[in-house]
């Protein structure tokens, strides 16, 4: 028989991280191997950095006119050309990142915090209270979500905020019927009835037990969500219900863009892209997400 | 079954209800006097006052209610601004939509079953790759954007196809078909992007399923095996979710028809939310919750029908 000796150091990070945490290195290694999921994540943080660093990283502000560059083409001066009244496209676009990208997230957030605590109360305490929230996210859900956003969109009037807000309320009555099945099947479990059995009140229940068991869910669908109301802010501003010109946003510059399709085809090309490659990113990330927290699911 | 079919159809019928509720109250939130809007130029107290009885709005809001679903129980969804019966207008819009959304299915579907069963089949290949990141593009590309491209592409470049517009399929087919090809694509690539994915999923189960491995051992071709027996329990899953994108196919109308200037119910909605027009808004709205949960109810049913053990589940304890 031979011995191998072993050092404190050898074993020490392992042994030191808590059950969780060791979770969570798995986690971060699995997605790390994947270039895909990766990918999407920097490009994400880069649509992020441009809108916070917009100020600093644009040529030019958003509403500088060059009148002698009207419908210019890319050139050294303006690398995507100017629009129709000689702003420079690529400078809108970074401040348009603002418009989408405080969209996607804050509606995201809005549409997260109705329906944890919703969803988490049906799910848990069932009977009437989840009958009659049930039936109501039926009513809700029974609209379109497009519908919905435009509705309240209309009736809050056209704003950046406004939309935001429209686009996360339209967005809660999805996510509370996830958060809901997720809190049912989790009260099931072993530890739950352990913790319940040990005498844990309510609170210690749901947030010690069932929240963070459902984290996965959550963060995959709050990386679907994004894309959806970032595409929702655009398609909100190409009605006129969302950010109102001359403030730059993606859908309010395809809006304009569609009267100089034949002249200037570039001037739609540009802020399609955007909108594009960040919903590509955030899907990409969000498929990476599943596929590594929930293998059954991965093929 | 018929105890799962009538629980099935009081939820939707109580959805319904409340459904009517909330479009009657969320008409009523939106800013602007629906009087004034009536009133036009006229803005005479006497003449206002006169609309306001005349249409019943200065009656407390539970009698407006009832009186509203009174008349809609009777299929009358009141007149719009134009002195036209609400259910008129949206009965000669809707057959529009229809169709645009039947393409866009038609084409969804095709593309998506297609691609979905050559990537599960050739999966980890090549072929597998292309079409699932293809399914990918398809998610993520703004549909208005893509109509836009399509737009620049086909009518402006090389002007096989006009740029908006529509043409009763009975007046000239042909010219109607032309019309609808890029809007239905357009309507139809998210669509063909989820059944696809769907489809690979489905396809995949069924294909490691026991009764595809004993089609297998019994010496069936593979053209047997994968077009009938596992094409067919896919096809369950995939009908489903093409039924439960309804929802997303009404969203994508109301742009796509604005894109492509087609009179249809999406252009309706708009038109009435731009207008004010708050019967003609109220009457559109309870047909697309309506629409929906019939389609929703019609997805359970046909579900549980082919899968009988969604009916247990689905009981009672």
């Amino acid at each position: 028989m031979s011995y191998v000796e072993v050092t404190p150091s050898d074993v020490a990070p392992a042994e030191a991280l808590s059950p969780r945490a060791r979770r969570r290195r798995l986690l971060r290694r699995r997605i790390a191997r994947r270039p895909f999921a990766m990918a999407g994540f920097f490009v994400a943080l880069a649509f992020a950095l441009a809108a916070l660093l917009a100020p600093w990283i644009a040529p030019y502000s958003a509403s500088t006119q060059d009148y002698n560059a009207i419908l210019a083409h890319p050139s050294s001066e303006h690398w995507f050309g100017t629009d129709e009244l000689g702003r420079d496209i690529l400078s809108r676009i970074i401040w348009g990142a603002r418009a989408s990208i405080v969209a996607g997230v804050l509606a995201t957030m809005l549409a997260m915090a109705i329906a944890l605590p919703i969803g988490l109360v049906a799910g848990y305490y069932r009977g009437w209270i989840d009958s009659v929230i049930s039936r109501v996210t039926d009513v809700l859900l029974a609209f379109p979500f497009l519908i919905l956003a435009v509705g309240l969109a209309v009736i809050l009037g056209p704003s950046l905020t406004n939309a935001t807000i429209a686009l996360g309320l339209g967005a809660a009555p999805g996510l509370i019927r996830v958060t809901r099945g997720e809190t049912l099947a989790l009260r099931e479990e072993d530890y739950v009835k352990a913790a319940v059995a040990n005498g844990a009140g309510d609170p210690t229940i749901l947030f010690r037990h069932i929240v963070p068991n459902m984290t996965s869910t959550l963060l995959v669908q709050i990386t679907v969500t994004i894309p959806a109301a970032i595409i929702g802010e655009a398609v909100l501003s190409f009605l006129g219900l969302g950010v109102q010109p001359p403030t730059p946003s993606w859908g309010v510059m395809l809006a304009d863009a569609q009267s100089y399709l034949s002249l200037a085809p570039r001037l739609a090309v540009y802020p399609g892209l955007a909108i594009f490659f960040c919903a590509l990113a955030y899907n990409l990330l969000g498929d990476g997400l599943r596929d590594v927290l929930d293998p059954r699911t991965t093929r | 079954m018929g105890g799962f079919l009538l629980r099935k159809s009081g939820a939707a019928l109580i959805v319904l209800a409340l459904a009517s509720i909330v479009v009657f109250l969320g008409v009523r939130a939106l800013p602007g006097d629906p009087a004034l809007a009536l009133g036009g130029e006229n803005r005479d107290p006497e003449v206002i006052a006169a609309i306001r009885h005349d249409y019943g709005l200065d009656r407390p809001l539970p009698i407006q209610y009832l009186t509203w679903v009174g008349h809609v129980l009777r299929g009358d969804l009141g007149t719009d601004q134009r002195k036209l019966p609400v259910g008129h207008t949206i009965v000669t819009r809707l057959p529009i939509t229809l169709e645009l959304e039947f393409l866009a299915v038609l084409f969804g579907s095709l593309i998506g079953i297609v691609a979905g069963i050559i990537a599960a089949t050739r999966r980890g290949k090549a072929s597998d790759y292309a079409a699932t990141s293809v399914a990918l593009v398809g998610l993520s590309v703004p549909h208005f954007w893509l109509g836009l491209l399509l737009i620049v592409l086909f009518a402006v470049r090389l002007q096989w196809l006009p740029a908006g517009g529509y043409v009763s399929f009975f007046e000239d087919p042909v010219d109607n078909l032309r019309h609808m090809l890029l809007p239905a694509i357009v309507l139809g690539t998210g669509l063909s992007a989820v059944v696809m994915r769907q489809m690979r999923s489905a396809m995949l189960d069924s294909l490691g399923a026991d009764y595809v491995r004993t089609a297998r051992a019994k010496g069936l071709s593979e053209f047997s095996v994968v077009g009938v027996h596992a094409l067919r329990n896919s096809l369950i899953t995939v009908v489903t979710i093409i039924g439960l994108q309804l929802g997303v196919l009404i969203s994508g109308a109301i742009v796509t028809e604005q894109i492509f200037g087609i009179a249809g119910f999406g252009r309706l909605t708009i038109d009435a939310v731009n207008q004010r027009d708050y019967a003609l808004l109220q009457g559109v709205v309870l047909v697309v919750a309506a629409g929906y949960v019939v389609v929703n109810l019609l997805v359970d049913v046909t579900y549980s029908l082919l899968n009988p053990r969604i009916r247990i589940v689905a009981a009672p304890a």
